[in-house]
């Protein structure tokens, strides 16, 4: 009986010690990559768009001819572990992935919040990490040096709306109600747009903060009314998009701009219809932009792809996704070798542009090389609506609609 | 802190109109945990969760194509059954015991039904489009949207049609009879196995119902079930079991409370000040208690 146990837990142990080498950094013609990502819990939905781009982005490389160094090529691969949306979750994997699996270069969770739970742990065993989906300023000013964002951070995905309404406004301050989730991505949106307040000479009339469980911005509505100011600016992901477009067209608030984030993630002109019609909407990428690379040609090609193969068309959060893989092949080929430190320095050096943007890192470790572009939703007469790029005018597609028709002549 | 309500009556009456609309609403959910919290003892942790599932039928009937309006006769009816099941599953297991550990049972349900939602029905955050419009009020300084009407009528609705279940009805007298004194029930033929399973159900029901209105109303998403479980248990607290009237102006006056509580503290205070007045609702039950014990010794 004593031997047929030991031949058991022999056998066990061949068994993992093979699976650890499998697993190891480099194997074979293989570079494995680890990553932590939101499969099941509230961030889901994105955590999956996450696992699409990456995906998308090894099965293109790997059929392109994959990632040559020292003469040699290789493809790559990625360990998934699920972090059931939890942040202790996400540290505990990350840890898991280097110091059991093997894993020498990770790629980001999704949202800033896990991305903070996990960075510590990548800095602190020297473990290059490229994110695409943590965008808090914070996480760029704690001096990390193996810490990499194909995205441009928070602060800027809704100043640029400020400076627009400024603009129209012909050059003069406006007013601003700011409605912002108290969660830390939302809060550095709010910080940037009260940057761009001040910057403009503006002013800031209203400045809730809503609690991560509401469902109800009926008070802060009313409030818009009674104000009257030239922008509304809101922020709380998916439910903050959704329960504002509802209520706003419900209460028929009146507002000459109305800018948000997360229109996309929210499906906001499918779930909404022409009620979200004139909402200004932050992006990190739009498929209308004109960036190129070898592998997706561009974002009107990258969305077809992606579409075909997933069946939806690819939110912001894919693009980056699959643009981060495409900064690991850069930079592993011009460090032309799997040193650590030395693909964390190519990965710092890096310059180069993707189909979703350029890229390009400060030493916080954010891509300072890609603007934010704003987006308005517009519909026709048949209730069709589609998202149309208006700011930067570089990359405009269509001409802001200023101000926002009322309600009582939509 | 922000005084504005004050400062523009029409805000004020904004603010109270906006409260009873969704406090009537709240009572609907409380009533249902008050009746199975008396009659079986077992303070339902899942009634959110509950909530929100109903809220998923309504929306995938809009889904469908079908008006969510039609989801307050559907939910409420799949939703019977789901309390049924839950009832046989789990739930009559802990009946007779103490209520902590029924405290754990519900507890663990709602952590299911939050993974099962999430896994069958994803992550985003959904709502279903009723298109019914808005009332303006005091020369359009007051707007009402018309799905918040709308929910607070069915909300009565449902209430009226069910007191007057609980009074005529074999069943609901057998209910109420077991809420009084279950071994005196028992002893007198009736089945308080079925009475209490069809409370359960009952329960699960208005649950349903309130979820529609809600997917109408407002949001929903997995795992916002838990605010509505706290907002019950509080109108509960402060109306006591079994009594409807109570729960009604205890649910209107929680409403009214958060609502203007949003305008003086903040909106992110608001669900913390319903946490903070269930504290001091509940530390002043306390007080009164204990100079009746006094009293008696």
């Amino acid at each position: 009986m004593n031997k047929i146990i030991l031949s058991f837990i022999s056998a066990l142990a061949i068994l993992f010690s093979t699976s650890v080498v499998s697993l190891a950094k480099v194997v074979g013609d293989k570079i494995v990559l680890g990553a932590a990502i939101s499969l099941t819990g509230k961030y889901s939905s994105n955590g999956v768009h996450t696992q699409n781009g990456y995906n998308m982005a090894v099965d293109r490389i790997n059929s392109m001819g994959g990632i040559k160094v020292g003469g040699k090529t290789y493809k790559f691969d990625i360990i998934y572990y699920d972090d059931e949306s939890n942040p202790k979750r996400a540290a505990q994997l990350a840890e898991r992935l280097i110091s059991q699996d093997g894993v020498e270069f990770m790629l980001g969770p999704y949202s800033s919040g896990l991305t903070k739970a996990i960075a510590p742990v990548t800095e602190k065993y020297g473990v290059p990490m490229v994110e695409a989906n943590g965008a808090s300023r914070s996480l760029f000013t704690k001096g990390y040096k193996y810490l990499f964002a194909v995205l441009a951070p928070a602060n800027l995905y809704l100043d640029v709306a400020i400076d627009l309404a400024v603009e129209k406004n012909n050059g003069k301050g406006v007013t601003v109600a700011m409605a912002f989730e108290q969660d830390a991505f939302s809060q550095d949106v709010r910080l940037g747009v009260l940057d761009a307040i001040k910057r403009t000479g503006s002013k800031k009339v209203i400045d809730d903060k809503l609690p991560k469980e509401l469902n109800d911005m009926a008070a802060t509505l009313v409030k818009v009314k009674q104000m009257k100011p030239d922008v509304l600016v809101v922020s709380g992901h998916t439910k903050g998009a959704l329960t504002a477009i509802r209520q706003i067209s419900e209460m028929k608030v009146d507002v000459p701009m109305l800018a948000m984030t997360h229109c996309d993630a929210a499906k906001l002109s499918k779930q909404h219809g022409k009620n979200s019609q004139y909402a200004l909407c932050a992006s990190q990428w739009h498929k209308t932009l004109t960036y190129k690379d070898d592998f997706f040609k561009d974002g009107i090609t990258y969305d077809a792809d992606f579409t075909k193969e997933f069946g939806y068309a690819p939110p912001y959060q894919a693009a980056e996704s699959s643009a981060a893989l495409l900064v690991f092949k850069d930079a592993f080929e011009r460090a032309n070798s799997f040193d650590q430190k030395k693909v964390r320095d190519a990965l710092a050096a890096t310059n180069m542009q993707t189909f979703y943007g350029n890229i390009k890192f400060a030493e916080g470790g954010q891509n300072v090389d890609k603007p934010m572009v704003l987006f308005q939703v517009m519909c026709d007469d048949a209730g069709k609506c589609e998202n149309k790029v208006v700011a930067p005018t570089k990359w405009a597609s269509a001409k802001l609609i200023h101000p926002i028709p009322s309600w009582s002549k939509r | 802190m922000d005084f504005m309500v004050f400062q523009y009556p029409m805000i004020s009456v904004q603010a109270c109109l906006d409260g009873v609309l969704l406090g009537i609403l709240f009572a609907l959910i409380a009533y249902g945990m008050a009746l199975q919290w008396g009659v079986m003892n077992i303070i339902n942790i899942a009634q959110g969760d509950l909530v929100i599932l109903g809220g998923y039928i309504a929306y995938f009937m809009y889904l469908y194509g079908i008006h969510p309006a039609w989801g307050v006769i559907v939910a409420p009816v799949v939703m019977y059954f789901v309390g049924i099941a839950i009832y046989k599953l789990v739930i009559n297991k802990v009946v007779d015991r103490d209520l902590f550990i029924s405290i754990l049972a519900t507890f663990g349900i709602s952590i299911l039904f939050m993974q099962l939602m999430n896994f069958a029905f994803g992550a985003d955050v959904v709502l279903a489009n009723s298109d019914y419009g808005t009332t303006m009020l005091f020369n359009n300084n007051v707007v009402l949207p018309n799905s918040k009407i709308f929910s607070a009528f069915i909300s009565i609705l449902f209430a009226i049609c069910l007191v007057i279940y609980m009074k005529k009805s074999k069943l609901g007298r057998a209910i109420r009879a077991t809420a009084q004194n279950a071994r005196a029930a028992k002893i007198l033929g009736v089945d308080t196995e079925k009475v209490y399973a069809a409370t359960f159900g009952i329960n699960a029901a208005l649950c349903g119902v309130a979820g529609a209105l809600i997917s109408i109303t407002f949001t929903i998403h997995p795992y916002m079930g838990l605010p509505y479980t706290i907002r019950s248990f509080m109108i509960v607290i402060v109306a006591g079991l079994g009594n409807l009237p109570g729960v009604a102006m205890s649910g209107m006056g929680l409403g009214v409370f958060e609502e203007f509580a949003d305008y003086i503290l903040g909106t992110e205070f608001r669900i913390g000040s319903v946490f903070l007045l269930l504290v001091l609702i509940l530390v002043y039950r306390r007080f009164k208690l204990s100079r009746k014990r006094e009293y008696l010794k």
